[in-house]
């Protein structure tokens, strides 16, 4: 089925929550937001994975992954680090300001081919938002799946986003969180090092296993390369990219890893889809 | 559809009732050969060879508004598009340029701006008589008298013009001008497919692109790449130019308590155009974005919908300041082991 419509128009949405998951100078702050027409409200649906182009009028737009999952009804999680114009224009807002949002775009994680198995999130970063929607989407349909696995890490303990979920979630029956941080800090209870190596230690099998990757590229590549180690077929393997964009609806151009354009053909994929693309960790 | 012809003497009158049609023909602006309004008196002389900007500047301008916002006003402003118009002399080439373009803008989501304007235009071709130098059409499927794209070819015979109706939207537009129309007759058919052979003999310069959309995946890392872009200079006119690019950037502009968000030709020569916001840019050289150029245009728009994104009008060879030849990168494809 065609899109209709104009797809350069975005709605607008007003910021009902806000706060910093992070601090410093590059700091990660997240946006709950919840779209001013009704009918949107009304029409709106997404699936765990994809993106929208989020911004502001006169700034202008970012694509920006979902990180609120489907089943957390009623408004939309984004959460952003403070980096280029446009995040920095959406860093200065506070709740009930407006920002602009246009979507959902891309694909999405194959969460219906999944059912039945064991899903492994192994995040860095901020990488770890993308990566929110499907942990939210496994936990609120946790009969549906064997368990669930995070592995996540940061640079320092202040770096690591969405702290409290994890801690919320640990206590949840078939759920396993792993925390890293790069070098070792005054009471800091969990692992100390890069997340590639808290995976090895963790080591988890890739028995009725997928798992998902994201975060800076040297870090996905070590991970790839230890989930091979680890046995992992390419067909297990998924993560999702980002490239520049503009549009984000496949015209733009730029995004595009080799044949792929990230906008509209991922931003999920999987390994055994990537490996041969040479500019896909370009 | 029929097929008619125009005597020249009629071609002035033709011209003068096509310019109350909001007409666009090829003339020299700042000593650019480009596609210029034409007012009622104006002459139309349509001579040899090609406009320097190709007539995709019409469909997809240089900088368009996509929209207008203001301060304290609920919704964006949406710019009139609702101005029917009429290309005269768009070369084949160019015409096979917009039916490659239009398969991208109305791929999935459609493109509003641009498929609006397409529909709007009426393209009225003129078969080529006289290649320029660098000329390929016929090494990627167009041809002299190629009618893909157009809604009437004109073809010159000398003493009158031969314009064959394509489409309907073409047909319509010669049924308005069948008082100065006769019919076209065996003869004149023939004599069009005779000059078109005669044109397309004419060109000089060819490469066999069979394979080369194949051969593209596995030179990845060849050292092609390297050659042919080290005197790259990263000015973008080989995109800017081509009929068949359509890469844009979106920025918005304020003043005062008001702006818009518009969109402008951009190029995947250019550093910034993948640069992330990191600093972090996958395409780091010119090396990296003439490969994606070329892949581009031979490989990935031939997976994605079936057709070569070129059509041989050598511009960017033509317009090149290092002399930067598009055949020439093309043979070291075909070359390459």
């Amino acid at each position: 089925m065609k899109n209709q419509g104009n797809p350069y128009i975005p709605h607008t949405a007003t910021i009902v929550d806000t706060w910093y998951e992070t601090g410093g100078e590059r700091c990660i702050k997240t946006f709950k937001v919840v779209f001013d027409d009704p009918a949107v409200r009304e029409s709106w649906s997404h699936r765990p994975g994809q993106c929208a182009m989020i911004g502001v009028l006169g700034v202008g737009e970012s694509m920006i992954s979902i990180s609120s999952s489907p089943t957390e009804e009623g408004y939309l999680r984004f959460s952003v680090m403070k980096a280029g114009k446009v995040t920095t224009a959406l860093h200065q807002l506070e709740a009930g300001d407006k920002m602009t949002v246009r979507g959902p775009y891309g694909n999405s994680f194959p969460v219906e081919e999944w059912k039945g198995k064991k899903i492994l999130t192994i995040g860095g970063g901020i990488g770890q938002a993308p990566l929110r929607p499907i942990v939210e989407y496994v936990k609120a349909n946790m009969k549906d799946y064997a368990g669930l696995t995070m592995i996540y890490g940061a640079r320092t303990s202040g770096d690591l986003c969405f702290k409290n979920e994890f801690a919320e979630a640990a206590k949840c029956e078939g759920v396993c969180c792993h925390l890293s941080i790069d070098v070792a800090e005054e009471g800091w209870p969990h692992y100390v090092g890069f997340v590639p190596s808290l995976l090895m230690e963790v080591s988890p099998s890739p028995e009725n296993t997928i798992a998902i990757t994201c975060g800076p590229p040297i870090m996905i590549r070590f991970v790839l390369e230890n989930l091979k180690k680890l046995n992992f077929a390419d067909e297990q393997i998924y993560t999702t990219l980002e490239n520049r964009m503009k549009c984000g609806i496949g015209k733009c151009g730029r995004c595009n890893a080799g044949h792929l354009y990230v906008c509209k053909d991922g931003p999920v994929f999987s390994y055994a889809q990537l490996k041969n693309v040479p500019e896909a960790f370009a | 559809m029929s097929a008619m012809l125009l005597p020249k003497d009629k071609w002035p009158e033709f011209t003068g009732r096509l310019a109350g049609k909001n007409l666009f023909a090829p003339a020299l602006q700042g000593g650019i050969k480009k596609f210029a309004p034409v007012a009622a008196g104006d002459t139309v002389t349509l001579d040899e060879g090609n406009t320097t900007v190709p007539p995709k500047a019409l469909l997809f301008p240089q900088t368009e508004t996509l929209f207008r916002f203001a301060e304290g006003e609920e919704g964006m402003e949406l710019p009139a598009i609702d101005e029917a118009a009429v290309l005269l002399g768009v070369r084949p080439c160019d015409a096979r340029a917009m039916a490659i373009v239009d398969k991208l803008f109305r791929w999935d989501y459609e493109d509003p701006y641009y498929l609006k304007r397409r529909e709007l235009a009426t393209i009225i071709g003129l078969a080529c008589s006289e290649p320029c130098l660098n000329c390929f059409c016929t090494s990627v499927g167009g041809g002299p008298a190629s009618t893909e794209g157009l809604d009437i070819l004109m073809v010159d015979l000398g003493e009158s013009y031969l314009l064959e109706g394509l489409t309907d939207k073409g047909q319509a537009l010669l049924d308005e001008f069948k008082d100065l129309l006769q019919e076209a007759g065996a003869d004149a058919l023939q004599r069009k497919e005779q000059l078109a052979q005669e044109a397309a003999a004419k060109i000089k310069r060819s490469v066999d692109t069979a394979g080369i959309p194949e051969a593209l995946p596995g030179l990845w890392e060849d050292p092609l790449w390297q050659r042919v872009s080290a005197a790259c200079l990263g000015c973008g006119i080989c995109t800017y130019l081509c009929p068949t690019c359509h890469c844009f950037d979106i920025q918005d502009e304020v003043e005062g308590a008001a702006g818009r968000r518009c969109r402008m030709w951009d190029s995947c020569m250019y550093a910034e155009y993948t640069k992330h916001t990191s600093g972090h840019n996958p395409r780091p050289t010119r090396r990296e974005r003439t490969r994606n150029r070329i892949n581009h245009k031979y490989s990935y728009y031939v997976d994605k919908f079936g057709v070569i994104a070129c059509v041989g009008c050598g511009r960017c060879s033509n317009l090149c300041p290092v002399n930067i030849d598009l055949i020439d990168i093309l043979r070291q494809v075909k070359a390459a082991p």
